[in-house]
């Protein structure tokens, strides 16, 4: 069975034939040729294939497209204005959050749905008051807290090359934290 | 993948009436578990009715502190809900401690509860499983045995249901409201999933077609002071090895303080959410500390059926028990 579903991926609206098993992640990429978004696992289990769908984190191989027509799609594509890049983006490239670069369209975009995340006052799995204000800066001395919130909260997303130190400096950065001391880049500048 | 008829539903009762009539229709949520078994071919249905556009996405306050859960409501939504967060945190934490940021943003109540088993034999469709295929045999027996029930299980299958958000909700007495072709009803939660018997292919007690619609949950101070604790192979995104949902009152302070009430469920260990009683009634009016938690998990495992792969599961439910009331209780029991 077919279906045209709509689409607004990264501003442009497609309207695209779809078979009913088609998944998002094949529409975008077979059918619109968005290559942005990656085909990691394909199950749900590596978070290479996130976008942010009407604004938040979403994996887009375990959804139907057809059930989401009318969606607004973001990709990593998208999230720039024109030339400029995206402060998380900027980020990834300034802390070297990746090796290869497959997962980091996903980390990128699940990194700013986490940080909006974080912004609504989301607690994750390691806070330690459900009832406080969440944010991630913690306890200004205990900067383990910090790593801790990111870590947990980024752990839908895999790296197989194992950037997580540089994609934990990276969303420092963007949300505006203190680096780590042992941030590989504060310690190459202070190198003589 | 075989062809595939997609239905939106605009109406519950609609949605009821399409499934009801087609054996081989089947609701479809946010798709994050239906989606997969697509896939790999462990669904093969003819038809999905689309009910994640319902208007079933309310978190709604009741008399006395109460609260009901529309079944679109997403997990993150519900974790992160004033309500939820205070008047019953086992169910917030049960719900930030599973899956991921992505998934839980897509996941909704009614299909977290209906998720089924991450028994891996299940999931290939190149193994026999009764589950998947009634009378095929089941090869986790003998097998990767892990992940396998220690309570409950039979010679059929001894999967466990892998919801973390149905442990919280079978610890604090939810009840899941259904509607089928007749109407509504409501099952408490510790009655919605059944034990595998001889027929391991039925997950839960409803009738093909019944849609959950809502969950309700009746505050109480149990409720206000209760806690999940989760153990599992890496510290994120993995489902439980074991986990406790707790509630607990207390009379007195201190290491003097006796267990008023308590509410004990566990998960990883049987084919549903497994409401410890018997670990209960040990503790009701004990003072509390560790020799009585240790006697009340014995109490509840006694008939516990270990393999050398699963044997680990008492102890790790002994110190897990321990760790939850130990929170609640806020202090070290000793
Ligand atoms: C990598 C990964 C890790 C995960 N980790 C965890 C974890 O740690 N803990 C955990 O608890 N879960 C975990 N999950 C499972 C996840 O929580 C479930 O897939 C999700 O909650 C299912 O919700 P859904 O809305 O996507 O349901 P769907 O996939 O759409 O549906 C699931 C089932 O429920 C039925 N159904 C859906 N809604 C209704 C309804 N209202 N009434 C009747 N039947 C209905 C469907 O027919 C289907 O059989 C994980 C999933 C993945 C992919
Ligand atoms: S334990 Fe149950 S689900 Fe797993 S193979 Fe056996 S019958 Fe299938």
């Amino acid at each position: 069975m077919d279906s045209t579903v709509t689409l607004t991926v990264d501003g442009t609206s497609h309207e695209v034939d779809v078979d009913t098993r088609t998944t998002l992640l094949d529409a975008l990429r077979e059918r619109l040729g968005v290559h942005t978004v990656k085909k990691g696992c394909d199950h749900g289990q590596c978070g290479s294939c996130t976008v942010l769908l009407d604004d938040r984190r979403h994996l887009t191989c375990l959804a139907l497209a057809v059930a989401h027509d009318g969606a607004t799609i973001t990709t990593a594509d998208g999230l720039g204005e024109g030339d400029d890049l995206h402060p998380v983006q900027q980020a990834f490239l300034n802390h070297d959050g990746y090796q290869c670069g497959y997962c980091t369209p996903g980390q990128v975009c699940s990194a700013v749905g986490m940080l909006e995340e974080v912004k609504q006052g989301h607690p994750s799995h390691v806070t330690d008051d459900l009832k406080a204000d969440v944010d991630l800066d913690g306890d200004p001395d205990d900067s383990g807290m910090v790593d801790d919130e990111i870590t947990e909260r980024m752990s839908g997303n895999l790296c197989r090359c194992g950037a997580y130190r540089g994609i934990v400096d990276a969303i420092r950065e963007a949300a505006g934290l203190e680096p780590r001391q042992d941030d590989a880049r504060v310690e190459q500048e202070a190198r003589p | 993948m075989k062809e595939l008829t997609y239905v939106r539903a605009t109406d519950a009762a609609e949605a009821v009436a399409a499934v009801a009539a087609d054996p081989d229709a089947r609701f479809l949520a946010a798709g994050t578990n239906l989606v997969d078994h697509l896939k790999l071919g462990v669904a093969t249905p003819g038809t999905v009715v689309d009910v994640s556009r319902l208007p079933l996405a309310e978190v709604e306050p009741l008399d006395g502190g109460g609260v009901r859960i529309g079944t679109n409501v997403r997990n993150t939504d519900l974790a992160v809900h004033p309500l939820v967060r205070h008047g019953f945190p086992a169910v917030s934490r049960a719900l930030l401690a599973g899956a991921s940021g992505q998934i839980r943003n897509q996941a909704t109540t009614g299909g977290n509860l209906l998720q089924r088993t991450r028994c891996v034999y299940f999931q290939d469709v190149t193994t026999p499983c009764n589950k998947r295929e009634p009378g095929s045999g089941c090869s986790a027996i003998g097998g990767f045995g892990r992940y396998d029930a220690i309570l409950g299980a039979s010679e059929a299958c001894v999967a466990t249901h892998p919801s973390d958000l149905a442990v919280a909700l079978a610890a604090l007495e939810a009840r899941v409201v259904v509607l089928g072709p007749d109407g509504e009803r409501r099952v408490p939660m510790t009655e919605l999933h059944r034990l595998p018997g001889h027929h391991p292919e039925r997950d839960t007690t409803l009738a093909h077609g019944e849609l959950v619609t809502h969950v309700e949950l009746t505050g109480s101070d149990l409720a206000l002071r209760s806690t999940y604790v989760k153990v599992r192979d890496r510290a994120s995104y993995a489902f439980a090895l074991v986990s406790v949902a707790a509630g607990l009152e207390l009379d007195g302070d201190g290491e003097d303080a006796v267990v008023r009430d308590v509410r004990l469920a566990w998960g990883g260990v049987a084919h549903k959410p497994w409401r410890a009683t018997a670990a209960e009634d040990v503790l009701r009016g004990r003072p509390l500390d560790a020799a009585a938690v240790r006697e009340a998990v014995d109490a509840e495992t006694r008939d516990a059926t270990t393999t050398t792969e699963n044997a680990y599961k008492p102890a790790m439910l002994r110190g897990a028990t321990t760790a939850a009331l130990a929170a609640l209780a806020g202090r070290d029991l000793a």
